[in-house]
Parts: C-alpha cells; structure tokens; sequence
C-alpha cells in the first residue's frame, strides 16, 4: 500500500459542504432500464454539484429528447426538456439572457450529434460559457435500438442487419476543430472520476464539451464489456490544439480523460451596443 | 451479474489516527447504504419487488454499519462522505449500476451483497497489514473481522434462498423486440 495511488480526501472541509450529492437530486425516480448506465451520470452530476457547492437555484439543466434527456427532472435545479436535437439552443439562449446561471446542457448521441448535429458545431464555434454532455451509448435506446451516429459500421441489429456500413461520427475531434474551449471523455462506471470531469468542465470558461461513454445494456449489452475496455486518465490536458490532434490519433475511443483545455475567451454580448432601443436599430433598417 | 470485472483494489491513503481511518470505514458504509437504496428504486420502478425489497433491507443493514461507526466516534458531525475519492471508481462496498438486470433474482442481489462483503474486507485487511500506527492496525482489524461476519451472514442468507433457473433471464415480451 501506498500514498501515490489512494483514495483521498477532496479538496476543502467536508464542513463546508452546505448540502450532499442527494440534496441535488429530485423526488423523481428515473425509470431507465437497470444497469443503465445513465444511473451514474445523475449520481456524478449531483455529486459535482454538490462539491462546487452550487446552488440549485443556480443552475439551469437542459436537455433534448431521448433516454438520457430526461435527466432534468432528476435533479432539484432548473431544468428544461426541450425539443429534440435544440437543447443547445435553448441552453445558450438561456445562458445569455441569464449569464449568472449555471447551465449544463445534457443528451444522447442521437440527439446531440444527428437531430442536434448542426447545433453542436456552431455551439462549440460561438463558445458560450456552458456545459455539454453528451451520454453516448450508440444506440437510440428510446425508440427501441436504431444505429445511431457513433453505432459501429459493422453493429449488427434486427433493424441494421450486418451494420450501416457507415463510419462513425467523431464527436471529439468535431468539437476540437470547431473550437470547444473545453474537451473531455468519461465513463458512467467510474461516478467518481466522472464527477471530477463534470466539475473542471463546469469550471472552464467558455463551451465545455464532455463526453461520456454510457452504456445501454437493453439493445447494447455488449457494452457491460466497456469497464474492461476504458483507459482511466489516457489523456493528459492540453491547450495547444496540435497536440490535442496527435492524441485524437491514438485515441481508442475509450481514452478517458481531459483532451483538451483551451484558453480562448467564452462569448460574451457586447453589452451597450446590446442595449440599445429597439427603435434606434429599426431605423437602420428603414425601407 | 457477479462484480467480478471490477478491481477490489482499492487503497486509501494511509491514516495516520483511528479517527481517519474511521471516516474511510464511514465513507464506504454511507456510499453502500445510499447505492442498494438507489437499487431498490430502480427495481421498484420496474416492479420486481423482491428484489426491491431486498436492496432496501441491504440499504438499512449498511446505514446501521455507518450509524455504528458513528456511534463508537462519538462524532455529532461525522465526515462527509462525499468528499472522499477512491483509486477504483467507486468505494469498496458499492454496488456497480452496470451489474443489475430488471429480471435479477434475490439469489443474485445476494451474491452482489456478498461480493461486496468481501471486498470490505480485503479493504480492511490492507490497512491491518499496513504501515499504519498500531491503534489504526487494531481498528482495521477488528473492522474486518466485521465484515467477516457480514460475508457469513450473507452466506447463510444465500443458502436459504434458491438459485436462479437458466433462462431466468428471458422474457416473453422482450423490450428489445423489433415489430
């Protein structure tokens, strides 16, 4: 036994925690599937919360429409479950017309990187200060187990026999080159380690991008095989995107870690010009 | 559906008083008592209720466990446990979520409890075996042979109850049925 490798106290006085992870949660019990793996993103958001010692009336957590989606009302915050594939456009309208709000933007794969693919580049291009999470297991679950952006070409299922034949989507590598400010894999088996990514992304100026690999053991049992796969603290932060790149080429998927943590200023409206009457930009537009 | 694919390595830094060491013991104990209470909402919800049933019964076992711990401290406010981090992803005596089934038996809940038994125990045994002050390598001690006796209670509880037949787990209206 040593000290390198323990369990150890966090940082600050458990004193100072005004209220635990359970205080975070709501009275709502989510109805996922057993073993789901979106369990341990509630378990992780709330206790990321709960050591940042948010305020629940503070935060605003929105979200799409799919299993992972329904996360909102799970949590004692804000919340919004919005339209399928905007929970981005909501969040960063939210974020700008309230920006002491807290917002954690949340969803699937489905509904972040194919309904709400567009949204997902230019949230990471404008940078908005906010948190995305992503709960990739693959798979639509809700809607009974079509292929769905980050499914395997090969994944063979009664509704894709032998596969789409199509190459996965690269969420990391699109929010790198279109300009998250923020990147990061975790896995909803280590609630743990996953909290701590939920809290430096929601620590980080500007759009935080967090994806997590979230198993879907009804249409994916395959993926209960995952906790042998991942590889804990594979990636090391950086803020120099050339070398992000380099580590997205040995990336094996299940690299978990902080890839990228950059340094470019978050969004932020310019303020008098943003103010003014409404009369004054009408008239600059006469006919 | 045994946790078999998780380590049972977990090591916390080494205490240097009874007193940490102890919030180490209470920290388990508390994230124990709040995952099988989480089990057995998610079992309720999809009414399989023994099984419910049962991970509420482990739920108030292990809060009793951490009600001891804080009774033999004398602690008015005992740590947080939701400060501490473990070198495996979650404490040594917590449920992995990815290990439950909606069609799961008591017998397999059981074996879960017992898996988790023992691992306390191993947890308890390094820090006996440590090089710790000799005040924490007695508390360790008698902390494991605790667990001891709760991995044979837990036997005694899985002899009376019977395995599971095969194909426990098929069902005749599956969810991952294509129409």
């Amino acid at each position: 036994m040593n000290d390198s490798a323990c369990a150890v106290p966090r940082q600050g006085s458990p004193a100072r925690l005004a209220r635990g992870p359970g205080d975070y949660k709501s009275d709502v019990k989510p109805v996922w599937c057993p073993g789901c793996g979106d369990f341990g993103v509630v378990n992780a958001l709330a206790k990321a919360m709960a050591k940042m010692a948010l305020e629940p009336k503070d935060v605003a957590v929105v979200s799409g429409i799919g299993c992972s989606s329904r996360i909102p009302a799970y949590m004692s915050s804000y919340g919004f479950h919005g339209v399928h594939g905007r929970a981005l456009a909501a969040g960063t309208g939210l974020k700008i017309a309230r920006p002491d709000l807290t917002v954690i933007v949340t969803g699937g794969d489905g509904d972040g990187y194919s309904i709400g693919g567009n949204h997902f580049l230019h949230a990471c291009r404008r940078n908005v200060d906010m948190t995305y999470i992503v709960m990739d297991n693959r798979v639509y679950g809700m809607t009974k187990g079509q292929a769905s952006p980050t499914s395997e070409p090969d994944w063979d299922s009664k509704l894709s026999p032998d596969g789409t034949g199509l190459r996965e989507f690269q969420p990391l590598v699109v929010a790198l080159t279109s300009g998250a400010n923020f990147i990061a894999r975790g896995f909803t088996g280590d609630p743990n380690g996953l909290a701590e990514l939920i809290e430096q992304a929601v620590r980080h100026p500007g759009f935080s991008f967090l994806e997590v690999l979230s198993p879907c053991v009804t249409f994916r049992p395959e993926q209960k095989e995952w906790k042998k796969m991942v590889r804990p603290d594979a990636f090391g932060p950086t803020s120099e995107v050339p070398r992000a790149v380099r580590r997205l080429l040995r990336d094996t998927g299940f690299d978990l870690g902080v890839l990228y943590a950059g340094e470019r200023p978050p969004y932020a409206p310019r303020g008098p010009r943003a103010l003014r009457p409404v009369a004054e930009l009408e008239a600059r537009f006469a006919l | 559906m045994s946790g078999r694919g998780r380590s049972t390595t977990a090591r916390p830094k080494l205490p240097h008083t009874v007193a940490e060491f102890m919030a180490y013991a209470y920290a388990m104990e508390v994230e124990a008592s709040e995952r099988y209470a989480e089990l057995a909402e998610q079992m309720s919800a999809h009414n399989n209720r023994e099984v419910a049933d049962l991970f509420a019964k482990l739920s108030r076992i292990e809060g009793k466990h951490r009600d001891q711990i804080a009774a033999r401290m004398r602690w008015t406010t005992p740590p947080a446990a939701a400060v501490f981090r473990w070198t495996t992803p979650e404490g040594p005596e917590t449920t992995d979520y990815g290990e439950l089934h909606y069609l799961m038996q008591p017998f397999h809940a059981l074996k879960l409890a017992e898996h988790n038994e023992q691992q306390a125990v191993e947890f308890f045994e390094r820090f006996a075996a440590a090089r710790v002050p000799e005040a924490v390598q007695a508390a360790a001690r008698e902390m494991a042979e605790d667990e001891r006796e709760h991995v044979r209670l837990i036997r005694e509880w899985l002899a009376k109850v019977p395995p599971p037949e095969p194909g426990w787990d098929e069902d005749l209206d599956p969810p991952a049925g294509a129409d």
